[in-house]
């Protein structure tokens, strides 16, 4: 089963096209990885994925259902879960930043909400910390915070912007353990962006080398780079 | 007995000040955020020509009248409520009530302008987050406004002190009656003309500790709003 189907996806910026006739698939439980070098189009691939930016051409379809750009799509993206590369929190506390794609439904109850919250802050390592400002946790908390949130409402798709760019090596490991594990775990389909090769190697199940706007190619990372490195 | 009156004159005169700025900064406030806010949002729409000159002449025009002459918004308050003005059957010259539209007139701008710029400050990744986590545009918005609270509440508090250390406008509307339209400010003026400095000194006082009030809780939030 597809989880998302991208057909001739194209998008245009005052007259540069950033994305050139994208097409490929994501299966179910897969993780998905976008390598490419920085402007290549990966972030504004994601974007439209999002539903932030319409594209110019081509089509998504999600679940099997094409993405309907012109309605309301607050509740297409309470499917989704999106992780940006700078990460942007809210002037509350790590709680309140957890539990607010919860609160904004209006459907769950209290007890429902925390009892979400403290599993998801259990997830990314971060019990202990709901009282504290989330403007005041260090990089790697805050984009676990990020993470955190994104998941609390256990979307199907999920969608990470390069999340470990301006980590540490040590919540790198931790942020990829995270990751890992969901996507084991919850089957939870993942599409992530980076450049980092030993990171799509590490993670991915397929990669699609995006450079120029375009899909270069497509596949296992052994079978797109033919070697396999020993550092895993 | 003197001593008595004098007091209930000061009391009398100090609630006045605060009921009439007070009321003139909540009915500002009610009037002015929603607006503010929805020109601060501006920011996040499209950026076509015709918008964008929109965009520039209202916030010009807003960023002018921040800085209304008083006495000049008083005047106008005058030629309306006055008894051959188009608002005259009303009869609310020289009352309190004249003395709030004045300085309402004076506040809507400033709060208008102050929460523009605070809504406006904050960072277009806000409202995408928001809408990325299954927002929709109104809770978005809101929180864009709570994420500005520091700048709305600057505002309000801005436009207090506007409002309670203004002298001209609400001479003209109110009249400075005493016992009835004469504030800390007005009193202040007929005080030292009369050479009363005692009660003068005395009102220049309790309105310097307002404004000492008013910039204390103004530097709070400013310290608040650097720590985030």
């Amino acid at each position: 089963m597809k989880a998302v189907e991208v057909r001739g996806l194209s998008k245009e910026y005052s007259g540069r096209l950033v994305l050139r006739d994208v097409t490929f698939d994501v299966h179910e439980g897969e993780f998905f990885v976008l390598l490419g070098p920085n402007g290549s189009g990966k972030t504004t691939l994601l974007r439209i994925l999002d539903l932030l930016e319409e594209p110019t051409a081509g089509k998504v379809f999600f679940e099997g259902e094409e993405v309907d750009y012109s309605k309301e799509r607050a509740t297409l993206r309470r499917k989704i879960g999106m992780v940006f590369q700078q990460t942007v929190l809210f002037d509350m506390s790590v709680f309140d930043n957890v539990a607010y794609p919860l609160k904004i439904r209006g459907d769950l109850a209290k007890a429902e909400i925390e009892r979400k919250v403290a599993r998801v802050l259990e997830d990314v390592e971060l019990r202990g910390f709901e009282r504290k400002n989330a403007l005041s946790l260090s990089g790697g908390e805050a984009q676990r915070v990020a993470l955190a949130q994104a998941l609390v409402a256990e979307p199907k798709l999920l969608l990470l912007d390069e999340p470990t760019a301006n980590l540490d090596p040590k919540n790198v490991s931790i942020v990829e353990g995270i990751l890992s594990r969901l996507n084991r775990e919850k089957k939870t389909t993942v599409i992530m962006t980076t450049h980092n090769m030993f990171q799509a190697e590490r993670l991915a199940h397929r990669v699609a080398l995006l450079n120029e706007g375009e899909i270069r190619a497509i596949g296992s990372f052994r079978d797109v780079f033919g070697y396999q490195s020993r550092l895993i | 007995m003197v001593e008595d009156i004098f007091l209930q004159e000061i009391i009398n005169i100090t609630l006045l000040s605060l009921r009439v700025s007070g009321t003139a900064v909540l009915i500002g406030a009610l009037i002015g955020i929603p607006i503010g806010a929805y020109l601060g949002f501006r920011q996040f729409k499209g950026k076509k020509t015709m918008m964008r000159f929109v965009d520039v002449m209202l916030k010009s025009i807003i960023n002018t009248f921040m800085g209304l002459p008083p006495v000049a918004v008083g005047l106008v308050v005058y030629l309306l409520l006055t008894s051959s003005g188009p608002l005259g059957w009303l009869g609310l010259l020289y009352t309190p009530t004249a003395m709030v539209i004045t300085q309402l007139i004076m506040v809507v701008p400033i709060i208008i302008g102050v929460t523009m710029s605070a809504v406006g400050s904050v960072e277009r990744s806000i409202m995408e987050k928001a809408l990325s986590l299954g927002a929709t545009k109104n809770q978005a918005a809101f929180l864009v406004l709570r994420e500005a609270r520091v700048g709305v509440l600057t505002a309000i508090i801005v436009a207090f002190g506007a409002a309670i250390s203004e002298v001209g406008g609400i001479m003209i509307s109110g009249g400075n009656i005493r016992w009835f339209t004469r504030t800390l400010t007005t009193a202040i003026v007929v005080e030292t003309e009369l050479g009363n400095f005692n009660m003068a000194l005395t009102l220049g006082a309790i309105l310097l500790s307002i404004a000492f009030v008013i910039n204390l809780a103004l530097t709070i939030l400013q310290i608040k709003g650097a720590r985030r």
